[in-house]
Protein backbone atom coordinates (compact mmCIF):
# COMPACT_ATOMS: atom_id res chain seq x y z
CA UNK A 1 0.00 0.00 0.00
CA UNK A 2 1.14 3.44 -1.23
CA UNK A 3 1.36 5.76 1.94
CA UNK A 4 0.39 9.49 1.10
CA UNK A 5 2.62 12.34 2.37
CA UNK A 6 0.20 15.61 3.24
CA UNK A 7 2.91 18.07 3.22
CA UNK A 8 0.94 20.79 4.20
CA UNK A 9 1.70 23.31 7.44
CA UNK A 10 -1.81 25.05 9.38
CA UNK A 11 -0.43 27.72 11.03
CA UNK A 12 -2.26 29.99 13.28
CA UNK A 13 -2.64 33.75 12.76
CA UNK A 14 -3.58 36.08 15.35
CA UNK A 15 -5.64 37.15 17.38
CA UNK A 16 -2.61 39.07 18.41
CA UNK A 17 -0.92 39.90 15.75
CA UNK A 18 -0.02 43.84 14.38
CA UNK A 19 -0.92 43.04 10.76
CA UNK A 20 -3.99 41.64 11.43
CA UNK A 21 -5.82 45.12 11.85
CA UNK A 22 -7.59 44.42 15.51
CA UNK A 23 -8.69 40.90 16.23
CA UNK A 24 -8.29 38.55 13.65
CA UNK A 25 -7.89 34.69 14.25
CA UNK A 26 -6.74 33.03 10.88
CA UNK A 27 -6.02 29.66 10.35
CA UNK A 28 -3.20 29.30 7.40
CA UNK A 29 -3.33 25.91 5.65
CA UNK A 30 0.12 26.39 4.16
CA UNK A 31 2.18 24.35 0.99
CA UNK A 32 5.86 25.13 2.14
CA UNK A 33 5.62 28.56 2.26
CA UNK A 34 2.40 28.82 -0.24
CA UNK A 35 -1.37 29.71 1.01
CA UNK A 36 -3.37 26.50 0.45
CA UNK A 37 -6.62 28.06 2.60
CA UNK A 38 -6.99 30.95 4.50
CA UNK A 39 -9.94 30.69 7.03
CA UNK A 40 -10.86 33.73 8.85
CA UNK A 41 -12.46 33.35 12.94
CA UNK A 42 -13.93 36.45 13.30
CA UNK A 43 -16.44 37.34 15.87
CA UNK A 44 -13.98 38.22 18.53
CA UNK A 45 -14.91 41.96 19.16
CA UNK A 46 -18.37 41.32 19.02
CA UNK A 47 -20.72 43.20 21.57
CA UNK A 48 -23.82 42.92 20.20
CA UNK A 49 -24.34 46.37 19.06
CA UNK A 50 -27.61 45.33 17.22
CA UNK A 51 -29.38 43.76 20.13
CA UNK A 52 -28.25 46.65 22.22
CA UNK A 53 -30.01 48.98 19.76
CA UNK A 54 -33.30 47.21 20.39
CA UNK A 55 -33.39 48.44 23.75
CA UNK A 56 -32.43 51.70 23.21
CA UNK A 57 -34.42 54.93 21.79
CA UNK A 58 -33.33 56.02 18.38
CA UNK A 59 -31.49 59.22 19.58
CA UNK A 60 -29.46 56.51 22.50
CA UNK A 61 -28.34 54.59 19.78
CA UNK A 62 -26.61 56.80 17.23
CA UNK A 63 -23.12 56.80 19.21
CA UNK A 64 -23.33 52.85 18.69
CA UNK A 65 -22.31 53.74 15.47
CA UNK A 66 -19.53 55.51 15.92
CA UNK A 67 -18.16 52.70 17.89
CA UNK A 68 -18.83 50.23 14.19
CA UNK A 69 -15.68 51.21 12.40
CA UNK A 70 -13.77 53.28 14.54
CA UNK A 71 -11.67 54.82 12.10
CA UNK A 72 -14.59 56.69 10.22
CA UNK A 73 -16.94 57.15 12.90
CA UNK A 74 -19.40 59.92 11.21
CA UNK A 75 -20.18 58.15 8.14
CA UNK A 76 -21.67 55.80 10.21
CA UNK A 77 -24.01 58.04 11.69
CA UNK A 78 -24.72 59.20 8.75
CA UNK A 79 -26.62 55.88 7.41
CA UNK A 80 -28.37 55.48 10.49
CA UNK A 81 -29.21 59.13 10.50
CA UNK A 82 -31.01 58.56 6.65
CA UNK A 83 -32.58 55.18 7.75
CA UNK A 84 -34.72 56.73 10.89
CA UNK A 85 -35.27 60.17 8.74
CA UNK A 86 -36.76 58.04 6.10
CA UNK A 87 -39.05 56.19 8.51
CA UNK A 88 -39.84 59.34 9.62
CA UNK A 89 -40.53 60.98 6.35
CA UNK A 90 -38.99 64.36 7.17
CA UNK A 91 -35.97 65.89 4.84
CA UNK A 92 -33.12 68.35 6.38
CA UNK A 93 -32.24 71.83 6.19
CA UNK A 94 -29.88 72.69 3.19
CA UNK A 95 -27.14 73.67 5.55
CA UNK A 96 -27.29 70.35 7.55
CA UNK A 97 -26.94 68.43 4.19
CA UNK A 98 -23.80 70.63 3.71
CA UNK A 99 -22.19 70.01 7.39
CA UNK A 100 -23.05 66.29 6.38
CA UNK A 101 -21.10 66.31 3.24
CA UNK A 102 -18.42 68.26 3.72
CA UNK A 103 -17.69 65.95 7.48
CA UNK A 104 -18.17 62.84 5.94
CA UNK A 105 -15.51 63.67 3.47
CA UNK A 106 -13.36 64.83 6.39
CA UNK A 107 -14.37 60.98 7.79
CA UNK A 108 -13.05 59.55 4.70
CA UNK A 109 -9.92 61.63 4.24
CA UNK A 110 -9.35 60.59 7.53
CA UNK A 111 -10.26 56.69 7.31
CA UNK A 112 -7.66 56.54 4.13
CA UNK A 113 -4.71 58.65 5.89
CA UNK A 114 -4.79 55.60 8.42
CA UNK A 115 -5.35 52.89 6.03
CA UNK A 116 -2.77 53.58 3.60
CA UNK A 117 0.15 54.47 5.74
CA UNK A 118 -1.25 51.15 7.85
CA UNK A 119 -1.24 49.19 4.43
CA UNK A 120 2.16 50.04 4.18
CA UNK A 121 3.73 49.63 7.15
CA UNK A 122 2.74 46.09 7.00
CA UNK A 123 4.89 45.78 3.65
CA UNK A 124 7.77 47.29 4.98
CA UNK A 125 7.07 51.33 4.75
CA UNK A 126 7.49 52.88 8.82
CA UNK A 127 7.77 56.78 7.66
CA UNK A 128 4.13 57.69 6.06
CA UNK A 129 2.42 56.10 9.64
CA UNK A 130 4.18 59.03 11.62
CA UNK A 131 3.58 61.69 8.46
CA UNK A 132 -0.15 61.07 8.53
CA UNK A 133 -0.96 60.68 12.14
CA UNK A 134 0.09 64.47 12.17
CA UNK A 135 -2.29 65.44 9.16
CA UNK A 136 -5.42 63.22 11.27
CA UNK A 137 -4.34 64.50 14.36
CA UNK A 138 -5.07 68.41 12.48
CA UNK A 139 -8.69 66.77 11.12
CA UNK A 140 -9.75 65.29 14.28
CA UNK A 141 -9.48 68.93 15.70
CA UNK A 142 -12.04 70.06 13.29
CA UNK A 143 -14.09 66.96 14.43
CA UNK A 144 -13.50 68.14 18.25
CA UNK A 145 -14.85 71.47 17.02
CA UNK A 146 -17.85 70.66 15.97
CA UNK A 147 -19.33 67.46 18.10
CA UNK A 148 -16.86 67.85 20.75
CA UNK A 149 -15.15 64.79 20.31
CA UNK A 150 -12.49 63.49 18.87
CA UNK A 151 -13.77 60.01 17.41
CA UNK A 152 -17.26 59.11 19.22
CA UNK A 153 -18.77 62.27 17.83
CA UNK A 154 -22.41 61.16 18.12
CA UNK A 155 -23.00 64.73 15.29
CA UNK A 156 -25.10 63.23 12.71
CA UNK A 157 -28.52 62.86 14.69
CA UNK A 158 -31.97 61.86 12.85
CA UNK A 159 -32.95 65.53 12.04
CA UNK A 160 -30.04 67.08 11.21
CA UNK A 161 -27.09 67.66 12.59
CA UNK A 162 -26.20 68.50 16.87
CA UNK A 163 -24.97 71.73 16.27
CA UNK A 164 -24.02 74.24 14.23
CA UNK A 165 -20.35 74.67 13.44
CA UNK A 166 -18.45 77.49 15.17
CA UNK A 167 -17.98 81.15 14.11
CA UNK A 168 -15.18 81.34 11.61
CA UNK A 169 -14.92 77.25 11.27
CA UNK A 170 -15.75 77.50 7.04
CA UNK A 171 -12.78 79.79 6.66
CA UNK A 172 -10.25 77.36 8.99
CA UNK A 173 -11.64 74.36 6.96
CA UNK A 174 -10.79 76.25 3.57
CA UNK A 175 -7.46 76.88 4.63
CA UNK A 176 -7.04 74.12 5.73
CA UNK A 177 -7.97 71.99 2.90
CA UNK A 178 -5.48 74.53 0.47
CA UNK A 179 -2.85 72.61 2.11
CA UNK A 180 -3.60 69.02 1.98
CA UNK A 181 -3.04 68.39 -1.43
CA UNK A 182 0.20 69.28 -1.30
CA UNK A 183 0.39 66.59 1.47
CA UNK A 184 -0.93 64.27 -0.73
CA UNK A 185 1.35 64.58 -3.36
CA UNK A 186 4.10 64.10 -0.78
CA UNK A 187 2.74 60.89 0.53
CA UNK A 188 2.23 59.48 -3.27
CA UNK A 189 6.19 60.48 -3.76
CA UNK A 190 6.96 58.12 -0.67
CA UNK A 191 4.91 55.59 -2.07
CA UNK A 192 3.55 55.02 -5.51
CA UNK A 193 7.05 54.85 -7.00
CA UNK A 194 8.52 52.81 -4.28
CA UNK A 195 10.40 50.11 -5.33
CA UNK A 196 9.58 48.09 -2.46
CA UNK A 197 5.59 49.08 -2.56
CA UNK A 198 5.40 48.27 -5.93
CA UNK A 199 6.67 44.82 -5.38
CA UNK A 200 4.82 43.80 -2.86
CA UNK A 201 1.57 44.31 -3.87
CA UNK A 202 1.32 44.83 -8.14
CA UNK A 203 -0.53 41.62 -9.11
CA UNK A 204 -1.36 40.47 -6.09
CA UNK A 205 -4.66 39.51 -4.27
CA UNK A 206 -6.22 40.38 -8.21
CA UNK A 207 -9.90 40.59 -7.77
CA UNK A 208 -11.66 40.28 -11.20
CA UNK A 209 -15.13 43.18 -11.95
CA UNK A 210 -17.39 40.18 -12.06
CA UNK A 211 -16.17 38.21 -9.03
CA UNK A 212 -16.09 41.70 -7.00
CA UNK A 213 -19.62 42.20 -7.72
CA UNK A 214 -20.39 38.02 -6.88
CA UNK A 215 -18.49 38.44 -3.69
CA UNK A 216 -20.74 41.57 -2.81
CA UNK A 217 -17.93 43.74 -2.54
CA UNK A 218 -17.95 47.52 -2.39
CA UNK A 219 -16.00 51.09 -2.08
CA UNK A 220 -12.62 50.73 -3.26
CA UNK A 221 -12.31 47.45 -3.71
CA UNK A 222 -15.29 47.56 -6.49
CA UNK A 223 -13.58 50.46 -7.86
CA UNK A 224 -10.07 48.93 -7.95
CA UNK A 225 -11.66 46.10 -9.82
CA UNK A 226 -12.68 48.16 -12.80
CA UNK A 227 -16.53 48.73 -11.74
CA UNK A 228 -17.30 52.64 -11.82
CA UNK A 229 -19.93 52.48 -8.81
CA UNK A 230 -20.20 54.69 -5.96
CA UNK A 231 -23.46 55.37 -4.05
CA UNK A 232 -22.51 58.97 -4.08
CA UNK A 233 -22.65 58.88 -7.74
CA UNK A 234 -25.47 56.51 -8.54
CA UNK A 235 -27.83 57.21 -5.43
CA UNK A 236 -26.83 60.38 -4.08
CA UNK A 237 -27.89 61.29 -0.43
CA UNK A 238 -28.02 64.60 1.13
CA UNK A 239 -26.21 67.23 -0.76
CA UNK A 240 -24.19 64.77 -2.92
CA UNK A 241 -25.64 65.55 -5.95
CA UNK A 242 -24.94 68.84 -5.96
CA UNK A 243 -21.26 68.64 -5.76
CA UNK A 244 -19.20 67.19 -8.97
CA UNK A 245 -16.42 64.92 -8.56
CA UNK A 246 -14.57 62.30 -10.40
CA UNK A 247 -14.23 58.40 -9.24
CA UNK A 248 -11.40 57.00 -9.91
CA UNK A 249 -11.41 52.96 -11.12
CA UNK A 250 -8.38 51.09 -11.47
CA UNK A 251 -7.71 48.24 -14.17
CA UNK A 252 -6.53 45.20 -12.23
CA UNK A 253 -8.08 45.15 -9.37
CA UNK A 254 -4.69 44.24 -6.93
CA UNK A 255 -3.16 45.18 -4.18
CA UNK A 256 -2.07 48.41 -5.63
CA UNK A 257 -4.84 49.51 -7.55
CA UNK A 258 -6.81 49.95 -4.57
CA UNK A 259 -3.81 51.90 -2.73
CA UNK A 260 -4.23 54.16 -6.19
CA UNK A 261 -7.85 54.41 -6.00
CA UNK A 262 -7.88 55.76 -2.26
CA UNK A 263 -5.39 57.98 -2.93
CA UNK A 264 -7.05 59.61 -5.84
CA UNK A 265 -10.68 59.84 -3.34
CA UNK A 266 -8.69 61.95 -1.14
CA UNK A 267 -7.81 63.99 -3.87
CA UNK A 268 -11.63 63.88 -5.14
CA UNK A 269 -12.64 64.67 -1.18
CA UNK A 270 -10.57 67.61 -0.76
CA UNK A 271 -12.19 68.48 -3.81
CA UNK A 272 -15.64 68.22 -2.75
CA UNK A 273 -14.86 69.82 0.37
CA UNK A 274 -14.37 73.14 -1.12
CA UNK A 275 -17.30 72.82 -3.40
CA UNK A 276 -19.47 72.68 -0.22
CA UNK A 277 -17.49 75.35 1.51
CA UNK A 278 -18.68 77.56 -1.49
CA UNK A 279 -22.54 76.51 -1.51
CA UNK A 280 -23.03 76.29 2.26
CA UNK A 281 -25.26 79.19 3.43
CA UNK A 282 -26.71 80.70 6.84
CA UNK A 283 -29.61 78.48 7.92
CA UNK A 284 -31.25 76.01 10.10
CA UNK A 285 -29.13 72.81 10.92
CA UNK A 286 -31.67 70.66 12.14
CA UNK A 287 -35.32 70.53 11.45
CA UNK A 288 -37.75 72.79 13.18
CA UNK A 289 -39.80 70.52 14.88
CA UNK A 290 -39.25 69.99 18.26
CA UNK A 291 -41.32 66.88 18.54
CA UNK A 292 -38.26 65.17 17.11
CA UNK A 293 -35.10 67.55 17.66
CA UNK A 294 -34.56 69.33 21.10
CA UNK A 295 -35.39 73.08 21.66
CA UNK A 296 -32.68 75.15 22.21
CA UNK A 297 -31.21 75.28 25.57
CA UNK A 298 -32.18 79.10 26.11
CA UNK A 299 -35.73 78.17 25.50
CA UNK A 300 -35.44 75.75 27.59
CA UNK A 301 -35.23 78.01 30.57
CA UNK A 302 -37.71 80.52 29.68
CA UNK A 303 -40.51 78.06 28.45
CA UNK A 304 -42.18 75.16 30.25
CA UNK A 305 -43.04 73.81 26.73
CA UNK A 306 -39.98 73.48 25.70
CA UNK A 307 -38.90 71.82 29.13
CA UNK A 308 -41.09 69.24 28.41
CA UNK A 309 -40.48 68.64 24.87
CA UNK A 310 -36.64 68.50 26.09
CA UNK A 311 -37.79 66.15 29.05
CA UNK A 312 -39.81 63.69 27.01
CA UNK A 313 -37.09 63.68 23.73
CA UNK A 314 -34.55 62.23 26.37
CA UNK A 315 -36.29 59.80 28.16
CA UNK A 316 -38.99 58.44 26.22
CA UNK A 317 -37.75 59.88 22.36
CA UNK A 318 -40.20 59.98 19.41
CA UNK A 319 -41.89 57.13 17.83
CA UNK A 320 -41.41 56.38 14.64
CA UNK A 321 -44.00 55.02 12.48
CA UNK A 322 -44.13 51.35 11.94
CA UNK A 323 -42.14 50.31 8.39
CA UNK A 324 -39.20 48.92 7.10
CA UNK A 325 -36.28 50.99 5.16
CA UNK A 326 -32.69 49.95 3.90
CA UNK A 327 -30.35 52.61 3.93
CA UNK A 328 -26.79 53.02 2.39
CA UNK A 329 -24.16 55.20 2.17
CA UNK A 330 -20.80 54.86 0.63
CA UNK A 331 -18.58 54.94 3.50
CA UNK A 332 -15.11 55.14 3.19
CA UNK A 333 -14.61 51.10 3.23
CA UNK A 334 -17.49 50.58 0.91
CA UNK A 335 -21.25 50.61 1.45
CA UNK A 336 -22.45 50.60 4.77
CA UNK A 337 -26.13 50.02 5.01
CA UNK A 338 -28.81 49.96 7.75
CA UNK A 339 -31.97 47.94 7.37
CA UNK A 340 -34.52 49.18 9.85
CA UNK A 341 -37.43 47.64 11.15
CA UNK A 342 -40.04 50.03 13.27
CA UNK A 343 -43.18 48.88 15.02
CA UNK A 344 -44.17 51.94 15.81
CA UNK A 345 -42.53 53.08 19.45
CA UNK A 346 -39.47 54.93 20.21
CA UNK A 347 -37.22 51.78 20.15
CA UNK A 348 -36.08 50.17 16.76
CA UNK A 349 -37.82 46.91 16.26
CA UNK A 350 -34.91 45.73 14.43
CA UNK A 351 -31.55 47.02 13.19
CA UNK A 352 -29.73 45.11 10.52
CA UNK A 353 -26.07 46.74 9.91
CA UNK A 354 -24.45 46.08 6.61
CA UNK A 355 -20.55 46.03 7.06
CA UNK A 356 -18.73 46.56 3.98
CA UNK A 357 -15.63 44.64 5.69
CA UNK A 358 -18.00 41.65 6.27
CA UNK A 359 -17.90 41.37 2.63
CA UNK A 360 -14.46 42.13 1.91
CA UNK A 361 -12.97 39.84 4.51
CA UNK A 362 -14.82 36.94 3.23
CA UNK A 363 -13.38 37.31 -0.09
CA UNK A 364 -9.79 36.76 1.75
CA UNK A 365 -9.95 33.28 1.49
CA UNK A 366 -10.16 33.21 -2.52
CA UNK A 367 -7.38 35.97 -2.70
CA UNK A 368 -5.06 34.39 -0.68
CA UNK A 369 -4.89 31.29 -2.67
CA UNK A 370 -1.58 30.76 -4.34
CA UNK A 371 0.13 33.54 -2.57
CA UNK A 372 2.72 33.69 -0.37
CA UNK A 373 2.23 33.87 3.60
CA UNK A 374 3.60 37.15 3.53
CA UNK A 375 1.28 38.57 1.28
CA UNK A 376 -1.51 37.67 3.44
CA UNK A 377 -0.74 40.82 5.14
CA UNK A 378 -0.77 43.22 2.05
CA UNK A 379 -3.99 41.31 1.21
CA UNK A 380 -5.56 42.38 4.45
CA UNK A 381 -4.10 45.48 4.74
CA UNK A 382 -5.75 46.56 1.35
CA UNK A 383 -8.86 45.49 2.01
CA UNK A 384 -9.18 47.58 5.12
CA UNK A 385 -10.45 45.51 7.71
CA UNK A 386 -11.39 47.21 10.64
CA UNK A 387 -12.85 44.57 13.31
CA UNK A 388 -15.22 47.01 14.91
CA UNK A 389 -17.83 46.94 12.33
CA UNK A 390 -17.50 43.33 10.75
CA UNK A 391 -17.80 41.99 14.36
CA UNK A 392 -20.80 44.78 15.44
CA UNK B 1 -39.42 47.03 -14.10
CA UNK B 2 -42.18 46.17 -12.01
CA UNK B 3 -43.69 44.22 -14.49
CA UNK B 4 -40.62 41.85 -15.13
CA UNK B 5 -40.38 41.02 -11.65
CA UNK B 6 -44.54 40.50 -11.49
CA UNK B 7 -43.84 37.50 -13.81
CA UNK B 8 -41.07 35.74 -11.89
CA UNK B 9 -43.36 32.68 -10.46
CA UNK B 10 -43.47 32.56 -6.51
CA UNK B 11 -43.43 36.18 -5.83
CA UNK B 12 -46.83 36.89 -3.73
CA UNK B 13 -46.33 40.77 -3.05
CA UNK B 14 -44.47 43.65 -4.88
CA UNK B 15 -44.58 47.10 -2.76
CA UNK B 16 -42.38 49.90 -3.87
CA UNK B 17 -41.72 52.92 -1.51
CA UNK B 18 -39.12 55.57 -2.45
CA UNK B 19 -36.53 54.05 -4.04
CA UNK B 20 -36.82 50.57 -2.93
CA UNK B 21 -39.02 47.83 -3.98
CA UNK B 22 -40.22 45.28 -1.17
CA UNK B 23 -41.32 42.04 -2.12
CA UNK B 24 -42.76 38.77 -0.55
CA UNK B 25 -42.21 35.31 -2.32
CA UNK B 26 -42.86 31.84 -1.02
CA UNK B 27 -39.68 30.10 0.46
CA UNK B 28 -39.99 26.85 -1.68
CA UNK B 29 -39.47 28.65 -4.87
CA UNK B 30 -36.33 30.55 -3.14
CA UNK B 31 -33.89 29.08 -5.84
CA UNK B 32 -35.46 29.29 -8.99
CA UNK B 33 -36.69 33.40 -8.19
CA UNK B 34 -33.11 34.49 -7.24
CA UNK B 35 -31.40 32.37 -10.15
CA UNK B 36 -34.02 34.25 -12.26
CA UNK B 37 -33.50 37.31 -10.29
CA UNK B 38 -29.77 37.20 -11.16
CA UNK B 39 -30.08 35.98 -15.07
CA UNK B 40 -32.81 38.15 -16.64
CA UNK B 41 -30.68 40.70 -18.27
CA UNK B 42 -33.52 43.33 -17.88
CA UNK B 43 -32.77 43.08 -14.19
CA UNK B 44 -29.55 41.30 -13.26
CA UNK B 45 -30.09 41.61 -9.49
CA UNK B 46 -26.53 40.25 -8.88
CA UNK B 47 -25.43 41.85 -5.89
CA UNK B 48 -26.33 39.85 -2.80
CA UNK B 49 -25.97 43.10 -0.07
CA UNK B 50 -27.11 41.52 3.26
CA UNK B 51 -29.28 38.64 4.48
CA UNK B 52 -30.82 38.73 7.80
CA UNK B 53 -34.21 37.91 10.21
CA UNK B 54 -36.15 39.89 12.40
CA UNK B 55 -38.02 37.83 15.28
CA UNK B 56 -41.59 38.02 15.77
CA UNK B 57 -41.87 35.53 19.01
CA UNK B 58 -45.86 35.55 19.10
CA UNK B 59 -46.63 34.81 15.67
CA UNK B 60 -46.94 30.99 14.11
CA UNK B 61 -44.23 31.99 11.04
CA UNK B 62 -41.81 33.11 13.49
CA UNK B 63 -39.31 34.27 11.45
CA UNK B 64 -39.22 37.51 8.65
CA UNK B 65 -36.22 36.42 6.77
CA UNK B 66 -34.87 39.21 4.39
CA UNK B 67 -32.96 39.42 1.74
CA UNK B 68 -31.34 42.39 0.11
CA UNK B 69 -30.08 42.47 -3.69
CA UNK B 70 -29.39 45.57 -5.90
CA UNK B 71 -28.70 45.74 -9.51
CA UNK B 72 -25.11 47.14 -10.36
CA UNK B 73 -27.26 47.08 -13.83
CA UNK B 74 -30.70 49.29 -13.36
CA UNK B 75 -28.93 50.84 -9.91
CA UNK B 76 -32.22 49.76 -8.31
CA UNK B 77 -32.34 47.84 -4.67
CA UNK B 78 -34.99 45.39 -3.33
CA UNK B 79 -35.69 43.61 -0.34
CA UNK B 80 -36.89 40.31 -0.54
CA UNK B 81 -39.01 38.61 2.69
CA UNK B 82 -40.32 35.30 3.37
CA UNK B 83 -41.79 34.37 6.62
CA UNK B 84 -40.56 30.82 8.40
CA UNK B 85 -41.41 28.99 11.29
CA UNK B 86 -39.10 28.53 13.97
CA UNK B 87 -38.17 24.92 13.42
CA UNK B 88 -38.40 25.00 9.23
CA UNK B 89 -35.98 25.34 7.07
CA UNK B 90 -34.96 27.42 3.87
CA UNK B 91 -32.54 26.33 0.81
CA UNK B 92 -28.93 27.74 0.97
CA UNK B 93 -28.64 30.62 -1.98
CA UNK B 94 -24.91 29.88 -1.68
CA UNK B 95 -24.63 28.17 -5.67
CA UNK B 96 -26.53 31.37 -6.82
CA UNK B 97 -24.61 34.30 -4.80
CA UNK B 98 -21.34 33.13 -3.27
CA UNK B 99 -21.15 36.27 -0.58
CA UNK B 100 -23.85 34.17 0.45
CA UNK B 101 -21.97 32.17 2.93
CA UNK B 102 -21.03 34.21 5.77
CA UNK B 103 -24.61 36.14 5.75
CA UNK B 104 -26.19 32.85 6.27
CA UNK B 105 -23.79 31.47 8.90
CA UNK B 106 -24.47 34.80 10.58
CA UNK B 107 -27.85 34.82 10.55
CA UNK B 108 -27.57 30.66 11.43
CA UNK B 109 -25.78 31.80 14.65
CA UNK B 110 -28.03 35.00 15.73
CA UNK B 111 -31.26 33.56 14.84
CA UNK B 112 -30.76 29.90 14.72
CA UNK B 113 -32.14 29.48 11.12
CA UNK B 114 -31.03 26.58 9.66
CA UNK B 115 -30.00 26.85 5.71
CA UNK B 116 -30.02 23.20 3.80
CA UNK B 117 -27.03 22.24 1.95
CA UNK B 118 -25.01 25.03 2.84
CA UNK B 119 -21.07 24.28 2.90
CA UNK B 120 -20.28 25.01 6.00
CA UNK B 121 -22.89 25.79 8.42
CA UNK B 122 -21.17 26.93 11.77
CA UNK B 123 -21.20 29.75 14.09
CA UNK B 124 -19.48 33.10 12.72
CA UNK B 125 -20.32 35.74 15.40
CA UNK B 126 -20.25 34.25 18.81
CA UNK B 127 -17.73 32.46 20.89
CA UNK B 128 -16.49 29.16 20.90
CA UNK B 129 -19.16 26.46 22.41
CA UNK B 130 -21.47 28.96 22.76
CA UNK B 131 -25.17 28.27 23.52
CA UNK B 132 -28.64 29.88 22.26
CA UNK B 133 -29.10 32.94 19.48
CA UNK B 134 -28.90 36.38 20.77
CA UNK B 135 -30.83 38.04 18.64
CA UNK B 136 -34.20 36.11 19.02
CA UNK B 137 -36.42 38.37 21.17
CA UNK B 138 -36.73 35.61 24.01
CA UNK B 139 -32.79 36.04 24.73
CA UNK B 140 -32.32 38.16 27.54
CA UNK B 141 -29.97 40.92 26.66
CA UNK B 142 -27.48 40.13 29.49
CA UNK B 143 -26.86 36.95 27.81
CA UNK B 144 -26.49 33.77 30.18
CA UNK B 145 -22.61 33.63 30.80
CA UNK B 146 -19.87 35.57 31.59
CA UNK B 147 -16.07 35.08 31.84
CA UNK B 148 -13.39 35.82 33.97
CA UNK B 149 -9.52 35.08 33.93
CA UNK B 150 -9.06 32.82 37.12
CA UNK B 151 -6.06 33.42 39.52
CA UNK B 152 -5.91 29.92 40.35
CA UNK B 153 -6.71 27.61 37.79
CA UNK B 154 -4.47 30.17 35.47
CA UNK B 155 -6.84 30.62 32.53
CA UNK B 156 -10.83 32.36 31.36
CA UNK B 157 -13.48 30.57 32.95
CA UNK B 158 -16.92 30.88 32.52
CA UNK B 159 -19.58 31.37 34.61
CA UNK B 160 -23.28 32.17 35.11
CA UNK B 161 -24.35 36.10 34.47
CA UNK B 162 -24.05 37.47 38.18
CA UNK B 163 -25.67 41.08 38.33
CA UNK B 164 -25.16 43.38 41.10
CA UNK B 165 -28.21 45.02 40.49
CA UNK B 166 -31.33 43.79 39.28
CA UNK B 167 -31.35 44.58 35.07
CA UNK B 168 -33.84 47.82 35.00
CA UNK B 169 -35.78 47.93 31.55
CA UNK B 170 -37.42 51.39 31.72
CA UNK B 171 -40.64 51.97 29.99
CA UNK B 172 -40.87 55.33 29.79
CA UNK B 173 -43.45 55.45 26.99
CA UNK B 174 -46.40 57.93 27.68
CA UNK B 175 -49.08 55.52 27.46
CA UNK B 176 -51.63 58.24 26.39
CA UNK B 177 -50.49 58.44 22.60
CA UNK B 178 -51.15 56.01 20.20
CA UNK B 179 -53.65 54.09 22.31
CA UNK B 180 -56.55 52.55 20.45
CA UNK B 181 -58.73 50.67 22.71
CA UNK B 182 -61.49 52.45 24.50
CA UNK B 183 -61.98 53.25 27.93
CA UNK B 184 -65.21 52.12 29.64
CA UNK B 185 -67.22 55.17 29.31
CA UNK B 186 -65.76 56.80 26.25
CA UNK B 187 -68.18 56.43 24.06
CA UNK B 188 -70.71 58.76 26.21
CA UNK B 189 -68.51 61.92 24.82
CA UNK B 190 -68.98 60.97 21.34
CA UNK B 191 -72.79 59.49 21.63
CA UNK B 192 -75.64 61.71 20.80
CA UNK B 193 -76.86 61.91 24.14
Amino acid sequence: MKELELNTTTINFGPQHPAAHGVLRLVVELEGEVVQRAEPHIGLLHRGTEKLIEYKTYLQAVPYFDRLDYVSPMCQEHAFALATENLLGIDVPERAKYIRVIFAEVTRILNHLLNIPAYAADIGAVTPFLWCFEEREKLLEFHEAVSGARFHAAYFRPGGVHQDMPEGMEEKLFEHFKTLPKFVDDLESLLTNNRILRQRSVDIGIISKAEAIEWGCSGPVLRSAGVAWDLRRSQPYDAYDQVDFDVPVGKKGDCFDRYLVRIEEMRQSINIINQCLHKIKPGPISIEDNKITPPKRNQMKKSMEALIHHFKLFTEGYRVPAGQVYSAVEAPKGEFGVYLVSDGSSKPYRCKIRAPGFAHLQTLDHLSKGHLMADIAAILGSLDIVFGEIDR
Amino acid sequence: MIQILKKINGINNIVENNNLIEIEFENKNILKIFAQLKENSKLKFNQLLDITAVDYPSREFRFDLVYILQSLTINKKIILKTIIKENENIESITNIHRSADWYERECYDLFGIEFLNHPDLRRIMTDYNFEGYPLRKDFPLTGHTEVRYDDLEKKVIYEPVKLSQEFRDFDSESPWEGMENNLFGDEKSTGDN
